[in-house]
């Protein structure tokens, strides 16, 4: 279950155990049979936790989702609730508690678990509907920094960019804060600290404080990390907005991958069974677990996504190829050894199946003229083409009501490629947008400007072809099928975070000092004292390891790009990367949206 | 060779068991009794850690929580129809996973790891007793929960690790400002809310606001709280002083008309929001919305009584699907084509009155009309809306979208192919014009396109496109003929 997070450089299963004796602890606490009444939300995150039987190891009997009205019947001595601190969840408890039958004997004893952090504003409100003294535990699961694959953890804080770019709150940073320190604890101090932004730059602030408040944190583990390098997302706004071209970003973008899992039309899944054609075809989506446990998955999830179908074929020859050599064994040892593969070839071939069934679906949306003409306007964008006008394509996509997200990632990409667009030009998208998609919107367009996705180009300056051309963030000789640079994620456009990290590594910083500064926030470097017997002797050859943390969210692409950096040969840097949230240009956008009422039918 | 053969497919055939079933038309694999016992036998290998990995159809995989949730909420449903089985039924999903307890355990390879040197994070991540991480004792200091004299930083400090701390000593509106400060410096949220609680509820609230001014980030958390309290007087006391200007402050009023739902009490309150404080852009839009919202009120009224009564021809004929209230401008504007397309001007409901009270751009106007009007296949007044006549009297045909798209959206609403060749005909670029001719069957197009270009191979060619025997044949062959002639 938890194998894959020992395969990379850093073995992660550490924080994993750390997560989960944390959680028996408190489930310990509360003495009897339990029933766990989840926030929905938070199951995805915990499962990659702990699992049920983890769980009933400490007596937790029954778990429910929450939701209004009286808690179901069970017979359990505990009532313990896994939330969030969000005021609509606490009036939900609020009303369970309320509801619960007094004369019922023996008495259920009620706890709260906050996740990530307890809330005294939670507290307050509790306390104002007069329940807060029904609750004998309330603890908080500090769950910052989540293992979901061998290289990468993220805190899985959905509005994280939101809070921090829109209403100045910065209390996710200060739990990425936390997080680092977590795995310093684990994994050591990490001597070395870069940083771009001014996310970045008061998480670097809070690490050197929390580290001076408290003294004793000073461990003595030997340094796992060379370098941390702190990126905010707003250093980067134009990659999130491009469509992901891997094969994982592509099932991110068209499915969405929640909590290393995603969930697919059934149609393409349908157990074939002689007998019965179609007949009960499954209705319920399928939903398969995405990480670098399985083979086959973990040699394609990177790769463009024009590179994967070759891939499979070989595959399946290879495949096809094993099973055949059951004509050739002749000895009952030779049966014996090929039955003995057979496993390991039937998991790789049902790997291969599932693969070969996620790739004709994302073939068939890759293919569609609507994807290739929206490709291709985010490419003029993104390469300069065209910026500082009107776009025909998105004007064309108003008119045909396209779904108001999809607008909005185009508009906001043309924006940040133009260092923000003509007062003209802006006036005229949003008048458009206003007006086929509703006046409301007024208040997700300006979520949008405040997060300076979208503004009118004031300098007069636009900034972005020397940004482009500095860090070569367009390549036109792009190579799919044998990459010799990050840009083949996005089939030419070569992710700015990312080649950020780059030129950290080699040639530093110092080489790229004005493009530096046109980015928004300061740049910085500091440094943690290491006592003498714990600093490093690099032996020959020895890769460094950098975590990189996204202050903000990072997408299934850039993960690739730096997975790309690590497995070059001479790179000589091995890349372990960290986020707020996974994102994509959909998601990221949806956060800044103002939830709207549903349409009223 | 041949007898080695047949020895092994005595092997294959041999076993009774269908080990598992592989598509290939070579199916000779399917009855494997060796190979299902080498699948138990390595599943026994595979699974050594405690969590046993099952997927069940939805690949849920068998005790994960989300899973274990609905099985364990699907039994205790059952419990309510009938204990006994509850009973049975909930016994038998945790046998599901009868490997519970873990051959080892993580955590003691773990706990052997870690010097006992190494101080903890405890102090940074806990609440109480809780560690995170390594196995760790916390300083003995960290126990005392009393001392009374906490200077600011202490207490944020406290508060910040979860602990109650009272906030009433700090007195003087200096103490608890530099508690706001030391808050703010900390960045958890959770404490800075928790400070403006106690100043808000300590403080006078023009002094709060002055110094809130000053204090931005301060600010930010006090409206995020407003907000998610509802508390609505105060923001609207906020937006009358000097943070009015504030980016967070902008259009939190307006945001609110979403949460009612009669619709004269929303169109009240927008009008209410016309008079605030915002950006003048943002006040342009908001006053539309209100003009827009008042108008459907008027238009919904009339038609819904229009409707029931009988009256109008147009409503029988095609049954409203949904009100028009609270539609956007260019879903009102297509209603208002398709049901009041021919009123006059000075009716709130006709199409050119929205035009121009809203400055609807002619590209815009003439989208929505063609669409709606296609629709009821009103061919008439489609061929109407690209007709111009010039001073002179000639008539001319014009269309501000360009002819292709005009082609494209009669197409989608099926359009007799007579209608739609007046339209490809129109279109300017002669590429476009071949590809979409060709592509909808308009054999007149395609003919006389080539005809003008000159393009004998190309007409000759399309003649296997016509029906044999076909006006349209009989056409293409007098053009070939007469180019002949001509050479």
């Amino acid at each position: 279950m938890a194998a894959h997070l020992s395969s990379g450089r850093v073995n992660l299963t550490a924080l994993r155990e750390a997560g989960r004796r944390e959680l028996r602890e408190f489930l310990d606490k509360c003495a009897g049979s339990k029933a766990i009444v989840w926030d929905e939300y938070l199951t995805g995150p915990f499962g990659l936790i702990a699992q049920y039987s983890l769980l009933k190891e400490h007596e937790v009997e029954k778990m429910f989702t929450l939701k209004p009205g009286r808690l179901p019947q069970a017979d359990v001595k505990n009532i313990i609730f896994f939330v969030r601190p969000k005021l609509e969840l606490m009036d939900i408890i609020t009303d369970n508690v309320l509801r619960e039958d007094r004369g019922r004997s023996p008495q259920r004893d009620f706890h709260i678990l906050f996740v990530p952090r307890r809330s005294l504003l939670c507290e307050q409100w509790l306390k104002e509907q007069g329940v807060l003294g029904s609750f004998i535990h309330r603890e908080q699961y500090s769950l910052d920094l989540i293992p979901f694959d061998g290289d990468l953890l993220s805190m899985e804080s959905e509005s994280a960019f939101k809070e921090c770019y829109l209403e100045s709150d910065q209390t996710s940073l200060y739990h990425a804060a936390k997080g680092l320190m977590t795995l310093q604890a684990l994994y050591g101090t990490i001597p070395q600290i870069f940083g771009k932004g001014e996310c970045a730059r008061h998480v670097a602030n809070m690490m050197i404080r929390m580290k001076r408040e408290f003294p004793g944190s000073q461990n003595s583990i030997f340094p796992v990390f060379d370098t941390l390098l702190l990126l905010d997302r707003n250093v980067d706004l134009l990659t999130p907005l491009a469509t992901q071209l891997t094969y994982e970003g592509l099932i991110d973008e068209i499915y969405g991958i929640q909590n290393t899992y995603v969930k697919l039309p059934p149609e393409k899944f349908a157990p074939k069974k002689q007998g019965e054609g179609g007949k009960d075809l499954p209705t319920e989506p399928k939903k398969l677990q995405l990480n670098s446990a399985e083979e086959l998955y973990a040699e394609i999830r990177d790769k463009n996504f024009n590179a994967v179908g070759s891939v499979l074929s070989k595959k399946a020859k290879i495949i096809s190829a094993a099973f055949e050599e059951r004509h050739h064994a002749k000895t009952v040892g030779e049966i014996k050894q090929f039955v003995s593969q057979l496993p390991h070839m039937q998991a790789a071939r049902s790997s291969l199946a599932n693969h070969t069934s996620i790739a004709e679906l994302i073939k068939d949306i890759t293919t569609s003229e609507d994807f290739f003409d929206n490709l291709t306007v985010e490419q003029e964008f993104m390469s300069g083409i065209d910026t500082d006008k009107v776009n025909n394509y998105i004007e064309d996509c108003i008119a045909q009501k396209h779904p108001l997200i999809k607008i909005l990632r185009l508009v906001c990409l043309q924006s940040v490629c133009n260092s923000g667009l003509k007062q003209k030009v802006l006036d005229y998208y949003k008048r458009e947008i206003l007006q086929t998609y509703g006046y409301e919107h007024i208040l997700t367009l300006n979520n949008l400007e405040k997060a300076g996705l979208l503004k009118s180009q004031t300098s007069g300056r636009n900034n972005y072809p020397t940004i482009r051309k500095t860090l070569r963030l367009w390549m036109d000789d792009v190579n799919e099928q044998n990459p010799n640079d990050i840009s083949y994620v996005y089939s030419g456009y070569a992710p700015l975070s990312v080649r950020l990290a780059q030129l950290l590594a080699r040639p530093g910083w110092r080489s790229i000092e004005e493009v530096l500064k046109m980015l928004p926030g300061p740049h910085f470097e500091e440094r943690q004292q290491l006592p003498t017997g714990l600093q490093k002797k690099r032996q020959h050859g020895e890769n460094r390891v950098t975590l990189v943390f996204f202050l903000g969210g990072v997408t299934y692409a850039e993960i690739a790009a730096l997975r790309f950096l690590s497995q070059m040969e001479d790179g000589g840097t091995e890349y372990v990367i960290a986020t707020t949230k996974l994102i994509n240009g959909t998601s990221w956008i949806k956060s800044l949206m103002e939830k709207l009422e549903p349409a009223p039918f | 060779m041949s007898r080695a053969r047949a020895d092994e497919e005595e092997y294959w055939h041999s076993s009774k068991f269908r080990a598992f079933t592989f598509d290939d038309e070579d199916d000779e694999l399917s009855q494997l009794k060796e190979s299902k016992r080498a699948v138990n036998s390595l599943r026994d290998i595979v699974d050594d850690d405690d969590d046993l990995e099952r997927v069940s159809w939805s690949g849920e995989p068998v005790g994960s929580i989300s899973w274990s949730i609905r099985e364990t909420a699907s039994s205790s449903t059952s419990s309510l129809e009938g204990q006994d089985s509850s009973l049975q039924k909930g016994s038998s999903s945790y046998a599901a996973f009868p490997k519970q307890a873990s051959s080892y355990s993580l955590s003691s390879l773990f706990k052997g790891e870690v010097s006992p040197l190494c101080l903890s994070l405890s102090a940074l991540s806990d609440t109480g007793l809780k560690n995170y991480a390594p196995e760790l004792r916390r300083p003995k200091a960290e126990y005392k929960d009393y001392s009374s004299d906490w200077n600011p930083r202490d207490t944020v400090i406290r508060m910040q690790r979860g602990k109650v701390c009272s906030l009433e000593r700090f007195r003087s509106l200096q103490d608890k400002l530099v508690l706001l400060d030391e808050a703010v410096a900390g960045h958890d949220g959770n404490v800075i809310t928790a400070v403006l609680i106690f100043l808000k509820r300590t403080l006078r609230r023009e002094i709060l606001f002055r110094e809130l001014e000053v204090r931005q980030v301060a600010l930010c958390h006090l409206i995020y709280f407003l907000k998610e309290t509802g508390e609505q007087k105060l923001l609207l006391d906020l937006l009358r002083t000097d943070c009015a200007s504030f980016p967070s402050l902008q259009l939190s009023q307006y945001r609110e008309h979403l949460n009612i739902q009669d619709v004269e009490k929303r169109r009240e309150f927008l009008k209410g929001c016309i008079g605030l404080p915002f950006s003048a852009e943002d006040i342009s839009h908001i006053q539309d919305h209100y003009t827009l919202l008042e108008r459907q009120i008027i238009i919904e009224a009339n038609d819904r009584h229009v409707e029931t009564a009988g009256q109008a021809e147009i409503f029988r004929k095609y049954p409203r699907k949904a009100s028009i209230l609270n539609m956007p401008l260019v879903t009102t504007l297509f209603y208002s084509c398709f049901y009041h397309y021919t009123e006059a001007e000075g009716m709130f409901s006709s199409p050119t009155n929205l035009k121009k009270t809203f400055k609807i751009p002619d590209k815009q106007y003439v989208l929505t009309a063609l669409a709606a009007r296609a629709k009821l296949r009103a061919w008439e007044d489609v061929d109407a809306l690209f007709t111009t006549k010039n001073w002179l009297g000639y008539t001319k045909k014009k269309a501000p979208i360009g002819f292709h798209r005009v082609v494209e959206i009669l197409q989608r609403n099926n359009a007799p192919v007579q209608v739609l060749q007046e339209y490809v005909r129109l279109v300017e670029d002669v590429e476009t014009r071949l590809n979409l001719a060709t592509k909808y069957k308009c054999h007149d197009v395609v003919i006389e396109t080539y005809k003008d270009l000159k393009d004998r191979i190309q007409l000759t060619a399309y003649k296997c496109k016509v029906e044999r025997g076909s006006a349209e044949e009989e056409k293409i062959n007098s053009i070939l003929n007469n180019m002949v002639r001509k050479h």
